[in-house]
């Protein structure tokens, strides 16, 4: 007798064991992709509509940076309950609507309100959340965009469920679920990336890595080689790419989001990126990093990198940043007028779309409320 | 030589509840393409409890889909194809191991509707067997429906007989909200007159019935505990006791009306539920019965439940659940002196 008659390669059934696929195709690249300051960017640049495409993501670079700045201003002024900024991030954020088709489907988290403006959803109903006045201020199928998700990753598995939906209806739409550094040790994250391998959903997953979860930096939230390789374990394709360059982070997400659409399966792509600001308006950033390491970052300034490099390339001039520094300026001016508007809720409304239609006890309830109102009217006639 | 008569093919007079939920599930699928079954095992396997048999080889793997076994994952998915259109019938595969779905069902299943202004209805159904006296061991007979009855968005539906089971889950399917369809894993292999041929109508959510009119009293009841308060009020006759028998069906929305009826056609109630009494469900329906009887009630309105224990191993589960003696112990303390 050899152990041969016992041989596991014999016994090994695909079906049941596994494929044992190879799994070098599906590592990230050893460095994160950049285009700016590399020959890539004269050769993006001399591409068909290379030009362009090159001056639009400038154009949304300064706009997004803008919209950034507003809506911190509005938070100090009090119009905003709370805004989690995206100031650091803004390549990731405007590339990922610019890496979308009309029809794609976008699943942001709560600090992707850039992304969601980026995908053309009107300001004031995008910070709707933030503002406190609703849970999601636009409707989710005028633009594809999934409601703000708030509970980390949970949103992830909604990307493949309606990736998967698609599929089944023989339709081309991707979804691409944004995800950050912290939301990568959530239950969801791991199952959605499963389920995402196994149905092949034509699905993509953006990692932005800003380096914390509030405070807790990376080194504490994951041993992983890099976000990226988590992709392997999944069996689907990982990519590493510098989030704050913009014109690298649109490349890869188009490419991921191709790969997927023509049914060659989900891409996890992480970003590597930097949240210039605190978490949100209630954190302090000072307890848990360094002034040191904030320079170094605002040093890598995805608008700096990207205002530098295309004017280097001979891509944008002066008249490009004055234009997109006017565009900003209007967004700013419109985001204020809005903002100062006090929105005009309705009590009632809390009742209205609780169940398609309100339950016998809802509806004693709304009486309640009802008559509270009534009386707190007529006292105020009185007065 | 004798012809013997060609047998004549009629239709089963008598079905099982696990069959007549294969039967609403099959239907469901058939009527509307947007129905997608998604489960662990629901596929080539029909389920452990083979509710979903036959529904893969018929329907397509597509339709009734084996997932990863992952419950957020399950759960997760079925919002994202609710959002495209599709209209998911998620199957947990137990109660206990439903709970990894629970932020998905909360956080999202139950108040997207609200969250988005109406503009995203998940009309999701979401399948548990559940409760106990199967013999199983820890984490097969838990009683969650307190859990998913005090979230608002969900409706929350148990049937109790074999006609309920199609006619309920043909309601929770077509439902454009997200209904928790609780199905008594101890009344799968019950049997009551029900023909496949001809399924009952589609029920209504949220209306409880009167299985059983008496005068004395009235029980309270819902999924498994039905069959046993029946029990009860044949034998609570030997005690002259006619009790009355009301099975809830819907906990969320509650019927108020048909309980507060019965409740008051008698003066005195019981609420019998085999899940933990603490915080429970029946704790909800004695405070809803005594705000809204209680000129009515001659004793103060009681609860006969599981105790407050984990669920016990199966060789001492007899000992927790409601039985025929504890419900009548608990009719015989309604005050009668008086």
């Amino acid at each position: 007798m050899t152990v041969l008659d016992h041989d596991l390669a014999a016994a090994w059934t695909p079906d049941a064991h596994g494929p044992r696929r190879d799994p070098a195709p599906l590592l990230p690249d050893s460095e994160p992709v950049r285009i700016l300051g590399t020959p890539a960017l004269r050769r993006t640049a001399d591409s068909p509509g290379g030009r362009e495409l090159l001056r639009d993501l400038h154009r949304r670079l300064v706009v997004g940076r803008r919209f950034n700045q507003q809506a911190t201003t509005l938070t100090k002024q009090g119009r905003l309950a709370v805004y989690p900024a995206s100031t650091g991030q803004e390549a990731c954020q405007i590339a990922v609507a610019s890496a979308l088709r009309p029809g794609d489907w976008l699943f942001p988290s709560y600090r992707d309100t850039l992304a969601v403006v980026s995908r053309g959803v009107d300001p004031v109903q995008t910070l709707t959340l933030l503002r406190g006045n609703a849970h999601c201020g636009y409707d989710p199928y005028e633009h594809q965009v999934a409601p703000l998700s708030t509970p980390l990753a949970t949103q992830a598995p909604h990307a493949v469920g309606l990736a998967h939906a698609a599929r089944l209806r023989g339709e081309s739409t991707v979804a691409l679920a944004l995800v950050g550094d912290g939301g990568t040790s959530e239950g969801d994250f791991h199952e959605a990336l499963n389920f995402a391998g196994v149905l092949n959903a034509p699905v993509v997953f953006l990692v932005q890595n800003n380096g914390y979860a509030i405070s807790v930096p990376l080194a504490k939230q994951s041993a992983a080689p890099t976000l990226a390789h988590k992709a392997v374990g999944y069996g689907i394709q990982g990519r590493l790419v510098d989030g704050n360059d913009a014109v690298a982070v649109h490349i890869v997400l188009s490419e991921a989001v191709e790969h997927a659409r023509t049914g060659r399966g989900p891409v996890l792509v992480e970003a590597v990126t930097y949240r210039l600001e605190a978490h949100t308006n209630a954190d302090d950033a000072g307890r848990y990093r360094s002034a040191e390491e904030v320079e170094r970052w605002q040093a890598r300034d995805p608008l700096t990198l990207m205002e530098r490099h295309l004017r280097e390339a001979g891509v944008i001039g002066d008249a490009d940043v004055a234009a997109a520094a006017a565009e900003a300026e209007e967004l700013a001016d419109r985001m204020r007028t809005l903002f100062h508007v006090k929105p005009q809720l309705d009590p009632m409304s809390l009742f209205a779309h609780v169940y398609a239609e309100p339950t016998p006890q809802l509806r004693e309830q709304a009486a309640q409320l009802a008559a509270e109102l009534a009386a707190e009217a007529a006292t105020e006639e009185r007065r | 030589m004798t012809t013997a008569a060609p047998p004549r093919t009629q239709p089963p007079r008598t079905a099982t509840l696990a069959s007549a939920l294969n039967r609403a599930l099959r239907d469901a699928l058939r009527e509307d393409p947007a129905v997608h079954i998604l489960g662990e095992d629901v596929g080539t396997l029909g389920g452990v409890f083979r509710i979903t048999d036959g529904l893969a080889a018929e329907f397509g793997a597509d339709r009734c889909l084996d997932t990863p076994l992952a419950e957020a994952g399950i759960l997760g998915t079925a919002v994202g194809m609710a959002m495209y259109g599709l209209r998911p019938v998620v199957e947990m595969q137990f109660d206990a191991f439903a709970y990894p779905a629970f932020e998905q069902l909360v956080s999202h299943v139950a108040r997207m509707r609200n969250r988005t202004a109406g503009r995203m209805p998940l009309p999701i159904t979401v399948r548990i067997p559940y409760g106990g006296g199967i013999g199983g061991v820890e984490h097969h007979s838990d009683s969650s429906e307190a859990y998913y009855a005090h979230t608002p968005g969900l409706h929350v539906v148990t049937p109790a007989t074999v006609a309920d089971g199609y006619g309920l889950l043909r309601a929770a399917i077509a439902s454009d909200d997200p209904v928790v369809f609780l199905e008594p894993k101890r009344l799968y292999w019950s049997k009551d007159d029900w023909s496949a041929e001809a399924p009952a109508p589609v029920e209504p959510i949220g209306r409880a019935v009167v299985r059983r009119q008496g005068t004395s009293a009235t029980l309270l009841t819902y999924g498994p505990s039905l069959p046993v308060c029946l029990e009860a009020a044949e034998a609570a006759r030997a005690e002259g006791w006619d009790l009355s028998v009301v099975d809830l069906r819907s906990l969320a929305p509650f019927d108020d009306e048909t309980v507060a009826a019965a409740v008051r056609s008698t003066g005195r109630a019981v609420v019998v539920h085999e899940s933990s009494g603490f915080a429970g469900v029946g704790a909800e329906i004695a405070a809803r019965v005594t705000e809204r009887c209680f000129h009515h009630l001659a004793a103060p309105v009681l609860r006969v439940a599981g105790f407050d224990i984990p669920y016990p191993p199966p060789m001492l589960e007899q000992h927790h659940l409601p039985g025929v003696d504890r419900i009548l112990d608990a009719v015989a303390k309604l005050q009668w002196e008086q």
